[in-house]
């Protein structure tokens, strides 16, 4: 498995005008980009109404996830940092704006303008420090909070992520939950190594019917379950914002007090002086289950 | 770049308290049709802040637009209003000029109708 190109060189070097090219000419890439798009804007949930609605789409880069967007009807900004994929979306002729800019420094919009946003593959390059300036919890924290702001009341943001390992996950995942975002993850297909996809699906605003996170894809195409067994991998939704605490169990002492414990108990008692009842053949006894 | 995205953008420099909206400065400007969605306008309308939306389409060169931002009723039935606001919101294109931060002054350059919004090392 070829090496990861977050580990290679910073975004804006690695996709210049060879990559940029390549990316846009692979038949392969832009089929999977378009379905990676396709199902981000399902999670996305927007209301089926008709009426086109101001997208964000981050990590832009050649235009792919935002030719998805304009078919569906929406008008998107987009942003990224590198000049050459840029330039191909511009000789795509994309029906959205773009930006050039660096999402870990803020992404410069004001407060509740954006319906909705979306992000393929990109939000993974924030855990990379690339120069020495850069810290990623910085930028996390920038592009987070600035996206958390942007957003309008009952927006959700859907993030499309290729984190390296669990600590990255991790790292992204809280930087989202301290910026103010409710939500979880889906994952599609977790069981294989090859088609397995993961999308953060934030929400911005109280909980509410519109913020269920949905469930992710199985192995077949068809929706997991939600009692499947084995639980050895974590599957489909993890939702972050309820915890279910053990409750701590009553500890049941099956082996109970016997007649003796009880008779050396009331000699106990009346070696004390306290007032007990003379014990007979009925102290001790088994009561019936009422008591 | 339309001022559709114009009115969204704000400078995000370090130290900024009120980053919007950005002074444009124009090169070229160019027109492209699309086609009008009522639906779409009514929609974004109240999001829009009419005032940095309307000096922006003076700078740009349409002097149609109306100072007073109308009444949200207007826009149900007053179709002439709607062509105007939608040749203003989409149809506008910066090419090449220069978005300006209000308060340092510091130039935001757009070149091929993309503004360049990164910010030096200094400035996050």
């Amino acid at each position: 498995m070829s090496s990861r190109p977050e580990l290679q060189a910073p975004p804006e070097i690695f996709y210049d005008d060879t990559e940029a090219r390549k990316y846009t000419s692979s038949s392969r890439i832009a089929e999977i980009q378009t379905k990676l798009s396709e199902r981000a804007l399902e999670l996305l949930a927007l209301p089926d109404d008709g009426v086109p609605r101001l997208l964000l789409d981050i990590g832009c880069g050649s235009g792919l996830s935002g030719e998805t967007i304009t078919e569906n009807g929406h008008q998107w900004v987009g942003l990224d940092i590198s000049q050459s994929m840029l330039n191909v979306a511009l000789e795509k002729e994309v029906e959205g704006d773009l930006l050039l800019g660096d999402m870990g420094q803020g992404l410069g919009l004001r407060p509740g303008v954006i319906d909705g946003a979306i992000s393929i593959s990109a939000v993974q390059w924030l855990c990379n420090a690339d120069k020495s300036s850069h810290e990623p919890r910085l930028r996390l924290k920038a592009f987070f909070g600035s996206l958390y702001r942007c957003l309008a009341r009952g927006a959700r943001a859907v993030l499309q992520v290729y984190p390296e390992n669990l600590a990255q996950h991790e790292l992204i995942l809280s930087y989202a939950m301290r910026a103010g975002f409710a939500g979880g993850v889906v994952v599609d297909f977790p069981h294989s190594t090859k088609s397995r996809k993961e999308y953060l699906v934030l929400t911005c605003g109280p909980p509410s019917l519109s913020t269920t996170i949905p469930n992710g894809k199985g192995e077949d195409g068809e929706s997991c379950s939600d009692d499947e067994s084995s639980g050895d991998e974590e599957n489909r939704t993890v939702c972050i914002s309820d915890r279910h605490r053990p409750r701590k169990k009553q500890k049941i002492n099956k082996r109970g007090k016997g007649r003796e414990w009880v008779l050396r108990k009331k000699e106990q008692m009346r070696r004390k002086g306290n007032v007990v009842p003379p014990d007979t053949k009925y102290t001790a006894r088994k009561r019936k289950s009422r008591f | 770049m339309r001022l559709l995205t114009h009115n969204m953008l704000s400078s995000n420099i370090k130290g900024v308290t009120n980053g919007f909206p950005l002074r444009i400065e124009v090169e070229k400007v160019v027109e492209k049709q699309v086609e009008i969605n009522h639906d779409f306008l009514r929609n974004i309308f109240p999001k829009i802040d009419w005032k940095a939306f309307f000096d922006a389409s003076r700078v740009m060169g349409y002097a149609e637009l109306p100072e007073e931002a109308p009444e949200p009723l207007v826009l149900e039935s007053d179709l002439e209003f709607l062509r105007k606001f939608h040749h203003a919101l989409l149809e506008l294109h910066l090419e090449e000029g220069a978005l300006v931060c209000p308060e340092t002054g510091r130039k935001f350059p757009v070149n091929k109708g993309i503004p360049n919004m990164l910010l030096h090392e200094d400035e996050v």
